[in-house]
């Protein structure tokens, strides 16, 4: 518990949360083209980076990160689905050149446009699939102020040490709403140590050989050493090539990056009830009601379980070993579709499994209460 | 024979192809102006031209089809060393799909040099028209010629703004004239023609590319302009987002026995949001858990203007409100956006104006002439009210609120203590 007198209570929206939490990890540029519910991300990351760029379109936007973080910058960025739409050719261009960047993607209500102000939780399907090849690129969603604070220098942490863009999942619920909280709860962020290939080796360096998975950077401005970034199919070297045995384990090895590194990476919350026989899975916005709900089934006597994945993207094995020990399964998002299942399960989900959804709504803890008694 | 920027002398490209030659002097110049090849960074995009990268021994940055000035603008921006050059090679295909990197990378005048490939057409994927191609140019997709005459490129860098832009035929030796436009500082982009053997020539036999050249409207030229190029100007900066937020002791008691939910709407520029913050300000002080959040049409300045605010003893988790336990509505608009909610309130309290008709509901209705103040006051007043009806919070803890904001001067406090003195 925390000692009263060192408490600093005030309140905070999340977007103030993320922004601090990434400058402190290391993030020290953002480059930013408004939209809502996105726009205070945008606004803080303004007054807070040491370099702000407002970009004429969000194509612009990620090219402009790609170019910074081939210089050695660690930038970010902050929009909603049309936005990101637009960026997706240049995501995978940031992940096949491995640049550091993230994308801090707050969810409403689409299709398309749909509704500005509204939440959702309806971009999980397209992100664990948006990288031409299917591979993935890491995805961790907020289900909290606290988690605001942490995994946002997580998600910078990962970017730089994997080299890769990674998204950082939130929700207009999350970002748009002021709450009473205590500064005081929140840990010290380590900024991110960012390594270097070696100047002073005599080798011919070559910018995408990988002694572990993750190749050794070396910036664009600096000139002892020639780098090659590319987009395009490429050998270690980061020559363009059709599909040789060199280039097709460089490819490989984006793939593997990410699934292997990825495991020293894993967060989620499992609250485990001894006993319980039913297990509610929820994350993001919406993990709060699953939580609220669980709190008031366990003050009626009844034992459930709670699982919050948080590296949504790859979705670590511990997931489905988790959900499989229990007798009923009940999957909690907004929206209608069941994204979370869909990307575990694909169409065959498990029949012990049941899933709330909703659309334009958040969804209540009655509304789990009901479906974890029916 | 290789040079100090190129590592071999057979160069990937279509005999007879143009943008040999824009690559030899291009590299040619580089090397006149005494550039250390790995103080340049070459940036390419994808097109035939594009993949001349392999041959360079600067660095190179291979990038997307028409982004490729965006990406080289990045680096530009993320590069302090005066003593870079960055050059962009791109082609009129990823000028036309990419026009506005140009034209933003113009305005802001970086440095950097854009050589334009223009060879008519889309070379790498077969020969089509592009937003370049001169009209009564035949490509694969205008057999007949293109009917459409192209953008003037140059014209439209330049009023962009960019400090060089030039037009010249890809023939003979450019060394000297890239030399020129690559020594500049600021934005340059250096539009070289050409046409491509393997379709511009076979589609358009016997024309020359003078002929084609003088034809198409767009002259040969320089254009410049003085201007500083740019320079990152970041205002003022914080070093922290968090260490400014005033921290408050509980400083007031609160009579708030279960957590409630209560909805705050009225009309957009009656202070709606300033006077749910007050709320939320005060509880805080109370020593109350609180979440606050602003809903109101994309038309800020129009229309209704809705606050959903929860308050506890304990943490909140959820926040979302289906149905208010508590309403506050001071005007048409704010009733209107809340009228389903009322009608579903079971029990609770409604708070609302004394000029509006309660809708059905089986909350206890309480009325009251908020609007007496004046529209802009009316929300702050019902706060007020509010205070002083529920005890939730006092009306002591939201003039504290409004002191330690120093805003005592803006609100009419006298006139909001002489109305509540009579309730
Ligand atoms: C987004 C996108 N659309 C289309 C393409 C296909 N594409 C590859 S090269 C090219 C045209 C290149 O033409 P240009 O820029 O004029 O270069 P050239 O080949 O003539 O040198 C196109 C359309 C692509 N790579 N990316
Ligand atoms: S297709 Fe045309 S543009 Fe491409 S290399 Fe061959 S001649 Fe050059
Ligand atoms: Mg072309």
């Amino acid at each position: 518990m925390q000692n009263i007198n060192k408490e600093k209570r005030t309140l905070v929206d999340a977007s103030r949360l993320i922004i601090e939490s990434m400058a402190r990890a290391g993030a020290d540029a953002f480059i930013g083209y408004p939209i809502t519910p996105a726009n205070l991300l945008y606004q803080y990351g303004s007054q807070r980076m040491p370099l702000m760029l407002a970009a004429p379109d969000e194509i612009t936007t990620l090219q402009w990160m790609a170019g910074l973080a081939a210089a050695g910058k660690v930038p970010i960025t902050a929009t909603s689905f049309p936005g990101y739409a637009l960026m997706i050719e240049s995501v995978n261009m940031a992940y096949m050149m491995e640049l550091p960047m993230v994308i801090i993607l707050v969810q409403r209500l689409g299709p398309a446009t749909g509704t500005a102000t509204c939440g959702a939780q309806g971009d999980l399907s397209l992100l664990r699939g948006n990288i031409s090849g299917g591979h993935p690129m890491p995805v961790f969603s907020t289900s909290s102020f606290a988690d605001c604070w942490t995994l946002s220098a997580k998600a910078v942490k990962t970017a730089v040490e994997l080299r890769t863009p990674v998204v950082l999942l939130t929700s207009k619920e999350e970002v748009m709403t002021t709450k009473s909280f205590d500064l005081a709860t929140l840990p010290e962020i380590e900024p991110v140590e960012r390594k270097y290939y070696d100047l002073k080796c005599d080798g011919k360096y070559k910018s995408y050989k990988a002694t572990g998975l993750v190749p050794d950077f070396l910036p664009v401005t600096q000139n002892k050493h020639q780098v090659r970034i590319n987009a395009s199919t490429h050998d270690k070297e980061g020559i363009l090539q059709h599909s040789n045995d060199e280039a097709m384990a460089n490819t490989q090895r984006l793939e593997d990056k990410i699934r292997h590194k990825l495991y020293d990476y894993i967060e989620y919350e499992y609250h485990e009830s001894k006993g319980a026989e039913k297990l509610v899975v929820s994350f993001g916005i919406t993990a709060a009601a699953a939580k609220d709900a669980i709190k008031k089934l366990e003050q009626q006597g009844k034992k459930v379980s709670l699982l919050i994945p948080k590296t949504l993207v790859p979705a670590p094995e511990v997931y489905i070993e988790i959900m499989e020990s229990y007798n009923t399964v009940v999957v909690v998002e907004e929206n209608i579709n069941n994204q979370f299942s869909d990307m575990l399960y694909g169409i065959r989900k498990p029949a012990n499994h049941r899933f709330v959804g909703s659309l334009g709504k958040m969804i209540t803890p009655q509304q789990i209460i009901e479906e974890v008694q029916a | 024979m290789t040079t100090a920027f190129l590592n071999t002398d057979a160069l990937p490209y279509c005999k007879g192809c143009g943008h040999d030659l824009i690559a030899r002097h291009t590299t040619k110049a580089l090397d006149k102006l005494n550039y250390d090849p790995l103080d340049v960074i070459m940036v390419t995009d994808i097109g035939c031209h594009g993949i001349i990268d392999k041959c360079l021994n600067t660095h190179t940055v291979h990038g997307l089809h028409g982004r490729s000035v965006a990406l080289g603008a990045g680096i530009s921006f993320g590069n302090m060393d005066p003593n870079k050059k960055i050059v962009v090679f791109i082609g009129d295909g990823g000028t036309t799909i990419g026009l506005q990197h140009i034209l933003e990378a113009a305005r802001l005048n970086l440095n950097m040099t854009v050589v334009v490939h223009n060879n008519y057409l889309y070379g790498m994927t077969g020969g089509q028209s592009s937003g370049l191609t001169p009209q009564g140019f035949n490509t694969t997709t205008s057999a007949e010629g293109n009917p459409f005459s192209g953008y003037d490129l140059c014209a439209l860098t330049h009023a962009a703004g960019a400090a060089y832009t030039g037009r010249i035929m890809g023939i003979g030796d450019i060394s000297d004239k890239l030399a020129e436009v690559f020594a500049l500082k600021g934005f340059s982009l250096i539009e070289v023609l050409e046409i491509c053997p393997s379709y511009g020539v076979k589609l358009n036999p016997r024309r020359k590319l003078q002929e084609i050249v003088e034809k198409s409207g767009k002259p040969l030229g320089d254009w410049t302009q003085e201007r500083e190029p740019f320079e990152a100007h970041q205002g003022k900066k914080t070093d922290d987002l968090l260490s400014r937020l005033p921290i408050v002791k509980k400083a007031f008691n609160s009579y708030l026995k279960k957590p409630l939910s209560l909805v705050v709407s009225g009309s957009a520029g009656e202070g709606v949001q300033l006077a749910a913050g007050l709320i939320s300000k005060a509880a805080l002080i109370s020593g109350l858990h609180v979440t606050q959040k602003g809903s109101y049409p994309v038309t800020v300045g129009v229309g209704f203007s809705t606050a959903e605010i929860n308050l506890s003893n304990e943490h909140i988790r959820f926040h979302g409100i289906n149905v208010p336990d508590m309403a506050i509505i001071t005007s048409a608009d704010g009733l209107a956006h809340n009228r389903k909610k009322i009608e579903a309130m079971k029990e609770g309290m409604l708070i609302i104006d004394s000029s509006l008709t309660a809708p059905q509901t089986e909350a206890e209705v309480i009325q009251h002439d908020f609007r007496a103040l004046g529209a802009r006051n009316a929300a702050i007043f019902s706060v007020f009210f509010f205070a002083l009806k529920t005890g939730i919070i006092s009306t002591e803890a939201i003039f504290k609120v409004i002191e330690n904001e120093g805003k005592t001067e803006k609100l009419p406090l006298a006139k909001i203590k002489e109305a509540l003195s009579v309730i």
